[in-house]
């Protein structure tokens, strides 16, 4: 009875104590589960997708989307009323500043308005020379419809670029197809090219052949254990080796070789001052000219 | 490749069809190729593209009626299947949402009121008003017949220019019919006529091959001439002893490639030519035998003012601007010159030494003298290629005439290489503005309005009465905005252009003009342009492939095309306007009764029965048509044809080939124009001309003649003597900056067209301002800043641009044309070249702040 | 309670007029409707008074404004803000420890528009039954978020918190955070009598730690005029917040000192004994302790 008694006197206390012990362990367990769904549902927005591109200065996308407080203030303050905030429904983290190239590229303003208005270093306010942004990298990726490609006389990336002939060069090859025409194939420099995006905007075919991504969707990298041989010299100031000795060779008259250039006539004026040049006369070969 | 996947049944049936109809003579247009060919139901016909002078061929792709796609056309030799940008996007050009349908007046309370609002009317009223307007105008005293006046185009087809010209000069008897090519290549025309006595350039495009150096006079090929340059790229790569060499006022994208880019201070081309000229007599690099044999020395006359009103300071200070002296007779003519020799000519030129061209240039001496070397050396065989850099300028003819100095003197000129070459930037400024001689002082094939024997052969060719054509010279493009606005002009008829938008000082006196209550302005056009909504009555154009064409290119080829698709609405084409509309006038009425009484038979008809239905433009009968083109279109007919009951455009075209026949100037037949991908002039005996004036080459040079120059009498080209002169405006304290318009790839001309296709305005949506970072930075101007540009004559806003494709020098901004919301002509000062009379876009004084 | 059907605030209307038994309600929808709309007027007129949302905001060019909870979020997941956001927090940190840190919820933020008409319709359709939730699961939900942010280094709540989605929706373009709010709406319409502010919004956990040192408060300086309406509890979004105070609870003086009372002054409109009124924590009025805890042990259980 007693023992009844305690415990039907215990019983609520303890049955409360339980009932406290219990909601508090629901309530842990689902912030918790809310906790890791959040935390997951984070870690996968924190990779920007290839479409969406960050204003100039954006910290790399890991920090970025710590840095970043939604605040829109680089939304606003964009002359160009190009950047949006991430929606929910956007791949990316909700409330974050991107642009679509496509769309409405960066006119890379140089007094970089977004840069300065931004209240954290989400875009690196030590960003002051537009030219140095790296919001993406164009890349030409569509070889078979870029119009340059295919001879005619397009260009419009080119032209559009606001570091053309840094960020894209035109190399120009002959088109063996009528053999009197160049083709102006663009190069993109991922030194120079910022992502602004003007290129892709401005690119005219159906789907744009030229196309900014992420850097680390669109940079590739050579291995360590490989070196450019004239890259290397050329930062070097000269061979990285000792130099040769003169090379000497076995030659006919009127004719001399080169190392480096190789076989050449020895043109008149390099006779001794005075003496007539002698027509050169190629006994050596079967032909009459090099 | 295009699979064939019609069946046998199909084709069988195709056949039948084909074969049923030929039988019962009716025609169904396109069947047996739509089918053949594509597979795919798109019917390919060859076309020629509908921008520049380049004039590349194309293939036209249409199903169900309108244009599906196109193509460069592989086996034209312009292009071998390329196109610039602007190509590609041809298949929408004629599909702009806002195209203008129905003819729109401006009204209210239903009738005509210049302040009105624009509504919908029939072409009957149209040409009713117009009418009215015309024969008011005649009357008027104030006007007269040349109150009456046209502005055409270097984009009308061959017979449509002509068909105009014959209209103005003869049916209406005004010569103020001029066309837009006034403002684009005029100097080069008239330079062509006084230094060869003939028009049009010598060479042809071949030369790109054969050239060891390039010189560009003032043009940014890069951009204008895309196709070509892409030659002139080649050429340099392949060869690597080719030199580029680059004149201009700012850095373009044409230096890319150059090996010598000189930027020079505005004007100073006239200096720089004349030390060419120095350079060669002082190493003694004059191809003597060549000088004695074919050359004749010149002085031009000098004072000739800048083609302003005759009451600007300038024009009263002129000595030989043709304008009225005190006493009332004309003060010279800026076109005389007289015999000099060559001894008084090297004197000329040798106070412009290098020193002295390097001073008024500011190009460094040792980029001018390599110039001058390319010249000089007789083994370099140069090309000169130039465009709005040499013509719109104030002492263009002069430029023009200069630069062929420096080849005559070297006997650099009609031989594969050696070629100076006048390039053109509408689709047939050569071929209907110049050879069709729709300027106010031309007839066709070169002959002139003030020649009476030229006027009487027109006549004879045109079976009218003597003294039909007036002996007066027309009003010319800038002349007739003077005279709109002073009201001399009552009628005023454009087609084919954009001239609100493209001619000079729009402000003080175009718009005026325009607007002037004693004016009606008719401006026959495809889309709503600026010149479109300041008009009076719009009349809706059929355009390109929804009519049947011919252009020729500059370099003299001709190249037709088929009707490929309808017109929408009541879109009529310039052809059908100028006849139909011919039907409203009697001879009785727009002819003096002297000429009428003189030639009685022609009392009582109607100018379309004087002039079109003469035997001769209506001696095809409507199945000709398909006969000429059943090798390409089994039944094939067109819109004009079928209005008028003839074979409209053989007819005009045999016709207008009569002035050319036997004088230099042949044009291939009709018909086999429409087999060939375009035939180079002179044409005889169905032989094309690649390079003129040269034994061999031309059939107009006898054997043993070697040069001869024979548009001249006696079969020399002049070179002539003539000073660098300042031109009208500069920069000064207020206004210190150089102003220079021009165009970009992207856009043709006022964008009327490439603006209306979404790919290529987004690609340049908005005219900018080039202006060099250090000019910007002293006004506090960054990149993309809206900033105002203005000169004494108005002012616009547009963005700032430091970087990009032009690079500027300090003390000189580019603005860019084709943005009819920043219309950078209202800046322009209407100064011309006082010989052409074509305006100098490139120079007028600016100032620049930010908004 | 009160058996017979009962208007709430009926009795103070009746006593002190409408517009006194409303006034505090008007003078907050105001401050809500207001500070949004001084928002919307940049986007929507171009006249922008103040740029940016309420996590960090931008006035007239001088004066910014910075959530702290967001900062803290940021500073845990490795990063820092610049001068202006620091400068930003410190007003906003000062702010609320004048007015109330909760004073956020009931004065400024937008979701409260949202979760007091889910409790409207709740109450005027009759809808009774209530999940049960411990309102301190929002500290935990506080925690959760900051952990979440340290671990993943994001602030990974930005990418679900309600309040932010509806304010920046608002400026920025909505998308499908309709969804979220619709869900919060439901949420306390069906499933929980102020569940969303009331139990789980980590930002109103926040700002109470802030209220845990705020001057302004509810003082109950005429508390032994209670007459048992229980009206003040009835229009309560915190009511467990009410009972120390007006039932002196193991001593308490007649303050309400609960961190999560929201400032909000509905109990001072719907009383029509005015026994709550708005003062400083500091000028706490004597306790008048032998009426009051009389006229409580008189009050009728």
């Amino acid at each position: 009875m007693n023992s009844e008694t305690k415990s039907t006197e215990t019983k609520p206390r303890g049955s409360a104590r339980r009932q406290f012990l219990a909601d508090t362990a629901r309530m842990a367990c689902g912030v918790g589960l809310l906790g890791l769904g959040v935390g997951l549902y984070a870690r996968n927005a924190t990779a920007l997708p290839p479409a969406a591109l960050r204003p100039p200065g954006a910290l790399p996308e890991s920090e970025f989307s710590a840095a970043c407080i939604r605040c829109g203030m680089c939304v606003r303050d964009c002359p160009f009323d190009m950047l949006m905030l991430a929606k929910p429904e956007d791949p990316m983290a909700t409330g974050t500043p991107y642009f679509v190239a496509r769309q409405a590229p960066c006119e890379m303003c140089e007094h970089i308005p977004c840069v300065k208005a931004c209240p954290t270093s989400a875009l690196d306010h030590a960003l002051t020379d537009i030219t140095k942004a790296k919001m993406g990298l164009a890349v030409l990726v569509d070889h078979e419809t870029c119009l340059n490609f295919l001879g005619l006389r397009c260009d419009i990336c080119y032209r559009v670029c606001p570091l053309l002939d840094k960020a894209i060069t035109l190399d120009p090859q002959t088109n063996t197809r009528t053999g009197v025409h160049t083709l102006f194939i663009p190069v993109v420099h991922s030194d120079a090219c910022t992502g602004c995006g003007l290129c892709e905007k401005a690119c005219p075919t159906e789907i744009a052949a030229i196309k900014v991504f992420p850097l680390y969707m669109a940079k590739g990298a050579l291995s360590a254990h490989y070196r450019l041989g004239w890259v290397e010299k050329e930062k070097a100031g000269g061979s990285l080796v000792a130099p040769d000795g003169e090379h000497q060779y076995h030659m006919p008259e009127g004719l001399k070789y080169e190392y480096g250039k190789g076989l050449s006539v020895v043109p008149p004026g390099a006779a001794a001052p005075g003496a007539v040049p002698p027509a050169p006369t190629f006994k050596a070969l079967q032909g009459d000219k090099l | 490749m295009t699979q064939v996947t019609m069946t046998r049944r199909d084709f069988i049936k195709t056949n039948a069809i084909a074969a049923a109809a030929t039988t019962a003579g009716m025609t169904v247009p396109g069947l047996a190729l739509a089918q053949a060919r594509g597979g795919d139901g798109v019917r390919w016909d060859k076309g020629v593209c509908r921008y520049c002078g380049t004039g590349c061929g194309v293939l036209v792709g249409t199903k169900e009626g309108k244009i599906v796609a196109t193509q460069g056309d592989p086996d034209c030799p312009v292009n071998s299947g390329l196109n610039c940008v602007k190509g590609y996007f041809l298949a929408k050009i004629q599909y702009g949402q806002d195209r203008l349908t129905k003819p729109l007046l401006r009204m209210k309370d239903g009738k005509f009121d210049k302040n009105g609002e624009f509504a919908p009317i029939s072409w009957d009223q149209a040409f009713d008003i117009m009418a009215e307007k015309v024969k008011a105008t005649m009357k008027n005293p104030d006007q007269g017949p040349f109150g009456v006046s046209m502005f055409g185009s270097g984009q009308w087809t061959i017979w449509e220019g002509y068909a105009a010209n014959k209209l103005m000069k003869a049916g209406f008897r005004s010569n103020s019919l001029d066309p837009n090519a006034r403002h684009c290549m005029a100097s080069a025309v008239f330079a062509f006529i006084r230094t060869f006595g003939a028009d049009e350039p010598m060479g042809v495009y071949d030369d790109i091959e054969h050239a060891d150096a390039f010189a560009l006079w003032g043009a940014n090929m890069a951009e204008m001439h895309p196709i070509l340059w892409s030659r002139i790229t080649n050429r340099r790569l392949t060869a690597k002893h080719v030199k580029i060499h680059v004149l201009s006022t700012f850095g373009h994208r044409s230096c890319e490639l150059a090996d010598n880019e000189m930027i020079f201070t505005p004007q100073s081309d006239l200096a720089i030519a004349n030390y060419i000229c120095n350079y060669i007599i002082q190493n003694n690099a004059v191809n003597k035998e060549f000088v004695a044999k074919n050359v004749t020395f010149h002085k031009g006359v000098t004072d000739i003012g800048y083609g302003l009103r005759p009451n600007h300071p300038l024009e009263q200070a002129a000595g030989n601007n043709g304008y009225p002296g005190p006493d009332g007779k004309p003060k010279g003519n800026p076109n005389t010159f007289s015999a000099t020799t060559y001894d008084e000519f090297a004197k000329f030129v040798s106070e412009y030494t290098l020193d002295k061209a390097h001073q008024i240039s500011g190009v460094p001496k040792e980029k001018l003298e390599a110039l001058a070397k390319i010249y000089a050396d007789p083994k370099t065989k140069v090309m000169s290629t130039w465009t709005m850099g040499m013509n719109q300028h104030t002492r263009g003819t002069w430029i023009n005439n200069m630069l062929y100095n420096i080849h005559l003197l070297v006997g650099k000129i009609s031989e594969p290489g050696n070629s100076p070459f006048s390039l053109t930037g509408q689709p047939s400024a050569c071929g209907t503005a110049r050879e069709v001689g729709t300027f106010a002082h031309r007839l066709p094939a070169d002959m002139l309005i003030a020649n009476p024997q030229h006027r009487a052969a027109a006549e004879k060719i045109w079976k009218l009465p003597a003294g039909t054509i007036s002996d007066r010279i027309g009003y010319h493009a800038v002349l007739q905005s003077r005279m709109l606005k002073d009201g001399k002009i009552g009628f005023y008829w454009t087609s084919t252009t954009n001239n609100m938008q493209a001619g000079p000082n729009v402000n003080e006196e175009m718009y005026p003009g325009w607007r002037n209550p004693k004016a009606f302005v008719v401006v026959s056009d495809v889309y709503p342009t600026v010149s479109a909504m300041s008009a009076d009555l719009i009349l809706p154009a059929a355009m390109w492939m929804e009519k049947e064409g011919a252009f020729g290119n500059a370099e003299r080829r001709g190249q037709f095309w088929r009707q490929q698709v309808k017109a929408p609405g009541d879109c009529k084409s310039d052809l059908w306007q100028y006849m139909e509309f011919s039907k409203r006038f009697k001879t009785d009425e727009v002819w003096p009764a002297e000429l009428l009484d003189k030639n009685p038979e022609y009392k009582g008809k109607t100018l379309y029965e004087v002039l079109y239905t003469n035997g001769q433009c209506n001696k095809f009968p409507k199945e000709e048509a398909a006969k000429v083109n059943a090798h390409a279109w089994a039944g094939y007919t067109n819109d004009e044809t079928e209005a008028f009951g003839y074979y409209v455009q053989k007819g005009l075209f045999e016709e207008y080939r009569n002035f050319g026949a036997g004088k230099g100037k042949d044009l291939g037949e009709f018909d086999h124009y429409h087999r060939v991908r375009g035939l180079r002039w002179p044409v005889v005996n169905g032989k094309e001309t690649l390079w003129r004036y040269r034994e061999g080459f031309d059939p107009y040079v006898k054997t043993g003649e070697g040069v001869k120059f024979y548009g001249n009498p006696d079969g020399k080209a002049r070179v002539f003597s003539l000073p660098y002169q300042d031109p009208p405006e500069k920069p000064d304290n207020e206004y210190n900056l150089w102003l220079c318009t021009g165009r970009v790839l992207e856009h043709w001309h006022t964008g009327s067209m490439t603006r209306r296709v979404p790919e290529l305005y987004k690609s340049f949506p908005d005219a900018v301002i080039w202006i060099h970072p250090k000019d910007a930075e002293k006004r506090g101007i960054k990149r993309n800043d809206i900033v105002k540009v203005a000169t004494r004559r108005g002012e616009i806003e547009l963005r700032a641009e430091t970087k990009g494709r032009n690079k500027m020098p300090e003390g000189l901004v580019f603005v860019p044309f084709f943005d009819e919301h920043r219309l950078v002509n209202k800046l322009i000062l209407d100064a011309t070249c006082p010989i052409s009379k074509e305006t100098d876009y490139k120079k007028n004084a600016c100032k620049v702040w930010k908004v | 309670m009160n058996a017979l059907p009962h208007k709430v605030g009926a009795e103070a209307i009746a006593e002190k007029g409408w517009l006194a038994a409303t006034k505090w309600l008007i003078l907050r929808r105001a401050s809500q409707i207001g500070i949004l709309a001084t928002f919307l007027v940049g986007p929507w007129l171009d006249l922008w008074i103040v740029k940016g949302n309420l996590n960090y905001s931008y006035t007239l060019g001088v004066l910014p404004l910075t959530d702290p909870y967001l900062l803290v979020q940021m500073l845990v997941a490795g990063q820092s803000p610049e001068q202006l956001a620091w400068i930003g927090v410190a007003i906003v940190v000062a702010f609320y420890l004048v007015v109330g840190g909760r004073g956020f919820c009931s004065w400024v933020c937008p979701v409260n528009l949202l979760t007091d008409a889910a409790h409207w319709l709740r109450t005027k359709i009759g809808i009774k039954g209530s999940a049960h939730l411990s309102r301190t699961t929002r500290y935990w939900m506080l925690g959760m978020t900051l952990v979440v942010a340290a671990l993943s280094g994001t602030i990974a709540w930005e990418m679900l918190n309600p309040v932010s989605m509806l304010h920046r929706g608002l400026l920025y373009g909505i998308g499908f955070a309709w969804a979220v709010l619709l869900a919060v709406f439901l949420f306390d319409l069906f499933v929980m009598r102020h569940g969303f502010c009331g139990h789980l919004c980590p930002v109103g956990a926040f700002y109470s730690l802030i209220g845990r040192f705020s001057v302004m408060r509810v003082v109950l300086p005429a508390r032994a005029a209670c007459n048992d309406c229980m009206d003040c509890f009835a229009v309560c979004p915190e009511p467990q917040v009410i009972r120390p105070a007006l039932r002196s609870i193991d001593g308490a003086a007649p303050i309400i000192m609960d961190a999560n009372c929201t400032n909000c002054g509905r109990c001072i409109d719907v009383c029509s004994k005015d026994v709550f009124t708005f003062g400083a924590r500091f000028t706490v009025p004597a306790p008048t302790s032998s009426p009051v805890s009389g006229s409580v042990q008189a009050a009728p259980k």
